[in-house]
């Protein structure tokens, strides 16, 4: 491994979360003041060097921004100040084609976090974020000459002006709520992909979102455009340092499936629990897609993430699934939305939440369908572990239909693991640590199944980690 | 030398209710013990305390394996020193898969000192070894691949026991009513299984209301417990005669244990019917 290690913050006990290193930020090219406001928002447009019209399209988000009332549902954000963020971080020049040209201390980071080593592994392309902007990114040369585009979204506002244009705000307009407005106002970096028609990239392409900087708002913006009968399989991974102060990540993913395609996001948001990950997630699904989104929240210290499908036209199929851990300090509001806007089309969510060491887990879900959404299949199932008597689990699920031509289920359960099932394993010389996990590893295997393998592992990985320690 | 578990003056209590009322017991390596008795007598509670479950209480007594003392150890400590118990009700663990389980558990019974996180043994010696014990058994090697217990029959969760016990080749194995709730045939396959597995390197301590686990795994000593204490001791044609004749003769030999079941099983139907 690495023989450099990273500075540790001293205050603070970096206790389980292996991810909560950081390091020194005095090479970064560019830091602007603490705070939000119009300059601000002039400021960071000016360094990225756009267009006109996306400065107007940031500026008026920001008024509505400023016009939209905070949430009252949901977590508690009561200690959430806009105005000790920083809003734009740059951390080196641009973005590079090999590791070895990425700043030293930028690149250790990654190497510890097995980025480089995966690529070469099993995927088809990486990008990697560093605070506010992409400082790293690689896509196979065949899938380039196929047409495939992925890139950062600030390169692709300069380089695929059309196609951005075309697509951006579209599926999240700003107005949809506060934190999309935010997001649009100062978003930098993010991915945006294009899969041309026909074209089905076999291996995953990755986004690996790392925060380093104390009381800093990270804004990604993803645009993802699958066209007919192509498909991809993209992948987030999220980490930060432990600080005393709190973070903000708040990211606005917009996806369109079109005929025939199909497009599985998966995300791993492993935060450090001082963490704010407050995220507008959306999809159009069009004729006979099939859009997934997988939605593993195991880190933050409040996450309200509803991945959203819009099915848009006959055949269009949805699914949505999602795991949420909440261990000490922890808000897991995750959920799902479906939003039936066709005939003849189907969605099924599975969510599995667990809580522990007073950690808050829950499911907030919506199936809706609009008055001519008729013959549309929906199935519902969640259902949440609690892993002791001072945590908590909560479900909300929503259901919105005009008419009854159509079949909606929905089921959920909540269960708390049986002593007899932990002495039963440690009868078979587990420790009550390992026996545990064990069990929750057998909760979620429904879904981790659903992963490739590497992320599989992954997700058992962390699952064990969240795990130790926490009983005694 | 062959080891010695060693139970001494055991007092057991669930929800400050005493259940065994101080019993005395050692088994050695290699030999079978059966130990019978009518139904809320204690049999089962001192299998529970033996692997340390945490809702039996020992209020006085000892448990020792060669001399050292069990009650402050947790079920996974006294698990990797040797201990093992054959559940009557095996309880399911959903999503986990026999194999995964086994091999963790393997792991760690036969690396005591391994800590979690640590690696596990090999998956290929693993693999070959669990598909030996299963064909022995004459067990389908695809349960390995299936979740511990779900939706298992009740003579495949018994038949789950006996490979778990085959597999972790333990210094002494507790079977609780593992003969109960099955036809003969799985009475059969479950008592040949452990013939097959009861060796000179296993004390086998054999709780049952049944015979025919004892006709292939006759026990040289058995035991006859009435109201948490052992009454009587003796060698297999006991366990035949209690078969055959019932209890009536044991609490005619014991009125004291046999006034206070009495009173017990009052107790225990008056709280049944404010419960109710």
């Amino acid at each position: 491994m690495t023989t450099d290690v990273p500075v540790l913050d001293d205050e603070i006990g970096v206790g389980d979360y292996q991810y909560g290193f950081h390091d020194p930020t005095d090479k970064y090219v560019f830091k602007s003041r603490r705070g939000l406001d119009r300059d601000i928002v002039h400021q960071i447009s000016e360094m990225k060097n756009e267009p006109m019209w996306m400065r107007e399209f940031r500026l008026e988000a920001l008024d509505l921004f400023y016009s939209k009332p905070m949430p009252t549902w949901g977590g508690d954000m009561s200690e959430l100040d806009f105005q000790n963020m920083f809003y734009f971080v740059k951390a080196s020049q641009g973005q590079e084609k090999s590791w070895d040209d990425v700043p030293d201390d930028i690149r250790k980071t990654y190497d510890r976090l097995g980025i480089p080593e995966a690529e070469k592994k099993y995927l088809a392309g990486v990008k990697a974020q560093y605070e506010s902007e992409v400082v790293y990114g690689s896509l196979q040369e065949d899938l380039a000459k196929q047409g495939v585009i992925f890139t950062d979204t600030d390169s692709a506002v300069r380089d695929y002006p059309d196609l951005v244009r075309e697509y951006f705000g579209t599926v999240i307009p700003s107005a949809d709520n506060k934190f999309a407005a935010l997001n649009s106002a100062v978003w930098s970096g993010g991915s945006f992909i294009y899969v041309p028609k026909g074209v089905k990239i076999e291996f995953p392409l990755q986004a690996y979102f790392r925060i380093n900087t104390q009381n800093m708002g990270q804004f990604e913006r993803t645009l993802i455009i699958v066209d007919e009968g192509a498909s991809v399989h993209y992948v987030e991974g999220c980490t930060a340092p432990t600080y005393s102060s709190d973070s903000l990540h708040s990211a606005v993913v917009e996806i369109l499936v079109k005929r025939g395609g199909r497009c599985r996001y998966t995300t791993i948001q492993n935060w450090s629990n001082n963490v704010y990950n407050l995220v507008t997630k959306r999809a159009k699904a069009y004729g006979d897609s099939l859009m997934e989104w997988v939605d593993g929240n195991l880190g933050s210290k409040l996450t309200m993430k509803y991945p959203a499908i819009y099915l848009m036209e006959p055949g269009a199929r949805g699914e949505t699934l999602s795991i949420a851990f909440a261990g000490k300090g922890q808000h897991q509001d995750a959920g799902a939305k479906m939003v039936h806007c066709a005939p003849y089309t189907s969605s099924r969510v599975i969510s599995k939440s667990i809580s522990k060491d007073g950690g808050r887990a829950g499911y907030r879900g919506l199936v809706k369908a609009t008055h001519d959404a008729h013959h549309c299949k929906s199935n519902v199932v969640c259902d949440a572990l609690i892993l002791d008597s001072h945590s908590r689990s909560d479900t909300y699920p929503y259901i919105e239909v005009n008419h009854d031509n159509l079949t909606i289920e929905h089921e959920a359960s909540v269960s708390k693991i049986a002593e007899e099932q932990l002495l039963y394993l440690m009868s078979r010389g587990m420790s009550e640590t390992e026996a545990s996990a064990m069990i929750v590893t057998g909760f979620i295997e429904p879904l981790v199944k659903e992963l490739p393998m590497e992320y599989a592992v992954e997700m058992n990985r962390l699952i064990e980690l969240q795990m130790e320690g926490s009983v005694g | 030398m062959s080891s010695l578990l060693k139970i001494t003056d055991l007092h057991v209590s669930v929800d400050e209710k005493p259940i065994l009322k101080g019993v005395s017991l050692e088994i050695r390596q290699g030999e079978i013990h059966a130990l019978m008795g009518p139904n809320g007598s204690g049999k089962s509670t001192l299998a529970y305390t033996l692997v340390g479950h945490p809702k039996y209480e020992v209020t006085s007594g000892t448990i020792e394996i060669d001399g050292v003392p069990l009650n402050d150890l947790d079920p996974c400590e006294r698990a990797r020193l040797g201990m093992f118990l054959a559940f009557q009700y095996p309880v399911t663990i959903p999503g986990v898969k026999v194999a995964d389980f086994l091999r963790h558990a393997v792991t760690n019974i036969r690396n005591p000192a391994r800590k979690e996180g640590e690696s596990l043994i090999p998956m290929r010696d693993f693999r070959k070894e669990l598909k030996d014990r299963m064909e022995e058994l004459g067990m389908d090697v695809e349960f390995a691949r299936r979740y511990l217990n779900e939706g298992f029959s009740g003579g495949e969760k018994k038949r789950m026991e006996i490979l778990q016990l085959a597999m972790l080749q333990p210094k002494f194995a507790i079977l609780d009513e593992t003969d109960s709730g099955l036809d003969s045939d799985a009475v059969r396959v479950v008592s040949e299984g452990l013939r097959k597995l009861a060796g000179p390197q296993m004390g086998v301590l054999i709780i049952t209301h049944h015979e025919r686990l004892l006709e292939y795994n006759v026990p040289q000593f058995t035991h006859v417990i009435l109201a948490g204490r052992i009454v009587e001791t003796g060698d297999a044609s006991l366990a035949h005669e209690l078969h055959n004749h019932g209890y009536a003769a044991v609490r005619q030999r014991h009125p004291a244990e046999a006034a206070e079941e009495q009173e017990h099983q009052k107790v225990t139907s008056k709280a049944a019917v404010v419960a109710n």
